[in-house]
């Protein structure tokens, strides 16, 4: 457990160089002079020259890489061409709006689809079930974005019961910042609800057939509860291996959630600065999106061998 | 204690109806112990999971038949009355121990769990109870054994652990379903011999089911044995190892292995019956080296042949002797 631990600590270098190179190759793989493109048509040559000598843009591509690299490691990702404040200080200031959307979105998300499953399980012999096998069919054709849609309309629109637009931080009482988030994090998460669901549902229903569930329902044990505990508990453990999709599809679903809601998060950064080709906060949005991404799947990995026993001891 | 009455349960699968258990009738006293014999596939799990009606419905359902505990019909009790049944007077241990405990928790928990099923009792107390069962069923070392998992434990340790957990609320009755069919030989005589000692000190009545008849010759005092989802022959076990009154049972005692035997093992030919459309006459006449063409047609019932002793088989005692010869010469 402790090797893998370390193993898996490891691995996570190689593919953060990858992905660092993939960064740094944006402002590059973008046709044209990348200081003519920050700065419009209309600039004068000297200025273009500046901003080619402040980016570094005269160096030979390894000497630029080498150089931008050293820095990001240092925790140095930069200064916005655009408000020339530090790309890290920006990349801070809206990730919270991020991460309150995303934990609120997930926890959504587990407290719909956990019971979702364990109900359909449970009542996988009575009428209920073709119901249910309809509705899920129903779910998995309707696409995302218009099920997304429908939800604004339906509660912000025409039943005016959330805001459409804005973001109060939590500091400024839990009330508004829940009226204000929970559209958005239900309209995200009910895109994950089906994968997770469904994971889990499968699960369940091999672990209702496996021999301890037997042997827990011989010892006199309520079948709920023989569900909810057993069948569950083993369940949990292959439902784990899809949560880092779902961060990963949370992640992308945030930044057109946020856009939607005008919430000021990572997304939103994202989008106005490729919008004003301010790269730096560009490469640093993508870089630390990426970072969360490799970070969230080690957990999920990590948590995933906590889960079994039966590796956790080896 | 048990009585099953004309027991019959169909499976309902794609292929059609699967007559896995047809019209069984037996009944076991308490502390006795009764073995239950036939080849892979005769319906023996089925039957003993319809004793605590644990067959999954669907497939399974219960068209005829009663099965009586105590008195009270198993197939008419409601989800609670066969919670307190499950575990509290009808226990059962199931034949394969590595799959049979719950990969995630710990032993001692999946213990404690059924020791406070049907008798709540304070945390401390459940845990010692637990501690006390491992160690009757001989599990070395049980108070620190009690915070294992279960792939921590060998094969033989977790049937042990199993049994104990069968043992939680002292049942009437055990079932053991091949107890010892996915073990070593070695370990298959310990468990045999756990049982043995367990029935002393608990007094509970024993149904063993096995498809291997030396496993009940040194345990069972009757042996049912089974055939395509029926009862062919019962009696003590006196009566089928050496008044054996049915081809098929003579069978498969010819298969067993016995040792320093100089003759070879005898498997038995061809294949048990579709249980979805048996043939005709008697099920066992395909594969039997008695068959007369009379076999072909009647159906035999369980006729008595003694005391307590009852067959299927249209063969007289006398008959049965003389080609018993020529076959066995042959
Ligand atoms: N869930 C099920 N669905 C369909 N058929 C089943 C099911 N369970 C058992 N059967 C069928 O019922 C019949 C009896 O099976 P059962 O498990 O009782 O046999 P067995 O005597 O216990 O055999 P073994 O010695 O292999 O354990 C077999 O023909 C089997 O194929
Ligand atoms: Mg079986």
């Amino acid at each position: 457990m402790l090797q893998y631990t370390i193993r898996r600590l490891l691995s996570v270098i190689p593919v953060m160089f990858v992905v660092s190179v993939i960064v740094f190759m944006i402002v590059h793989l973008t046709p044209g002079n990348p200081a003519l493109i920050i700065l419009g048509e209309d600039t004068s040559p000297k200025a273009i020259a500046d901003l080619e000598e402040q980016l570094g843009l005269n160096d030979p591509l390894y000497i630029q890489f080498f150089n931008w690299l050293s820095q990001v490691i240092t925790g140095d990702l930069g200064t916005s061409v655009y408000s020339e404040r530090k790309v890290t200080e920006l990349i801070f200031s809206n990730f919270r709006p991020t991460f309150s959307l995303m934990s609120l979105s997930m926890i959504l998300l587990l407290v719909i689809a956990i019971p979702a499953a364990i109900a359909i399980v449970a009542l996988r012999k009575t009428v209920l079930d073709p119901i249910f096998t309809s509705v899920s069919l129903l779910g998995v054709s309707i696409p995302d974005f218009w099920l997304a849609i429908l939800l604004v309309l339906g509660f912000g629109v025409a039943l005016p019961v959330f805001p459409v637009a804005g973001y109060v931080p939590l500091t400024e009482g839990m009330g508004a910042w829940l009226y204000h988030l929970l559209l958005p994090a239900f309209v995200l998460a009910i895109v994950e609800v089906g994968i997770i669901a469904r994971m889990l549902r499968d699960s369940m229903l091999e672990s209702v057939n496996q021999d301890y569930t037997k042997t827990a329902l011989a010892k006199g044990i309520k079948e709920r509860e023989v569900l909810v505990r057993h069948v569950f508990a083993n369940a949990l453990i292959p439902t784990t291996t899809v949560l880092g999709a779902t961060v990963a599809g949370l992640l992308g679903g945030t930044v057109i959630i946020e856009t939607l809601f005008t919430i000021p998060g990572i997304g939103q950064l994202l989008i106005d600065s490729i919008h004003r080709r301010d790269y730096p906060v560009v490469q640093g949005v993508v870089l630390f999106i990426a970072a969360i991404y490799v970070l969230v799947n080690l957990l999920v990995d990590l948590l995933y061998t906590f889960l079994d026993p039966r590796i956790r001891y080896d | 204690m048990l009585k099953v009455d004309n027991l019959h349960v169909h499976l309902d699968t794609s292929d059609g109806i699967v007559k896995a258990v047809d019209g069984v009738t037996f009944s076991i006293e308490a502390g006795e112990t009764i073995g239950i014999v036939g080849e892979s596939g005769s319906g023996k799990s089925v039957l003993a999971h319809s004793l605590m009606r644990l067959n999954p419905e669907p497939p399974a359902t219960y068209p005829k038949g009663k099965v009586y505990v105590n008195d009270r019909n198993v197939l008419q009790m409601n989800k609670k009355e066969l919670r307190h049944l499950r575990g509290n007077q009808v226990a059962m241990v199931f034949q394969d121990p590595m799959s049979s405990l719950n990969p995630v928790f710990k032993v001692g928990k999946q213990l404690i769990e059924g020791i406070q099923a049907h008798r709540k009792r304070p945390k401390k107390e459940a845990k010692e109870k637990a501690i006390e069962l491992l160690r009757d069923v001989g599990i070395p070392d049980p108070e620190s054994r009690i915070d294992s998992y279960p792939h921590q434990f060998s094969g033989g340790m977790r049937q042990r652990v199993l049994i104990a957990m069968a043992l939680a609320s002292e049942p009437k009755l055990l079932v053991a379903d091949e107890p010892t069919t996915a073990l070593d030989v070695t370990i298959q005589a310990q468990v045999l011999d756990l049982l043995k000692q367990i029935q002393h000190k608990y007094g509970a009545a024993i149904l063993i089911i096995t498809h291997d008849l030396g496993v009940v010759a040194q345990l069972a005092d009757r042996i049912l044995v089974m055939y395509a989802g029926r009862i062919v022959e019962f009696g003590s076990t006196q009566d089928i190892f050496y008044r054996t009154a049915m081809p098929y049972t003579w069978s498969l005692l010819r298969s067993i292995p016995t040792a320093g035997a100089k003759r070879r093992l005898i498997p038995i030919d061809g294949q048990p019956p579709s249980l979805i459309h048996p043939p005709k006459g008697c099920n066992f006449e395909p594969r039997c080296p008695f068959a007369t063409d009379a076999c072909r047609h009647i159906d035999p019932d369980l006729e008595p042949r003694g005391d307590g002793h009852q067959a299927a088989c249209i063969l007289s005692a006398s008959e049965f002797e003389s080609i018993k010869e020529e076959v066995a010469s042959s």
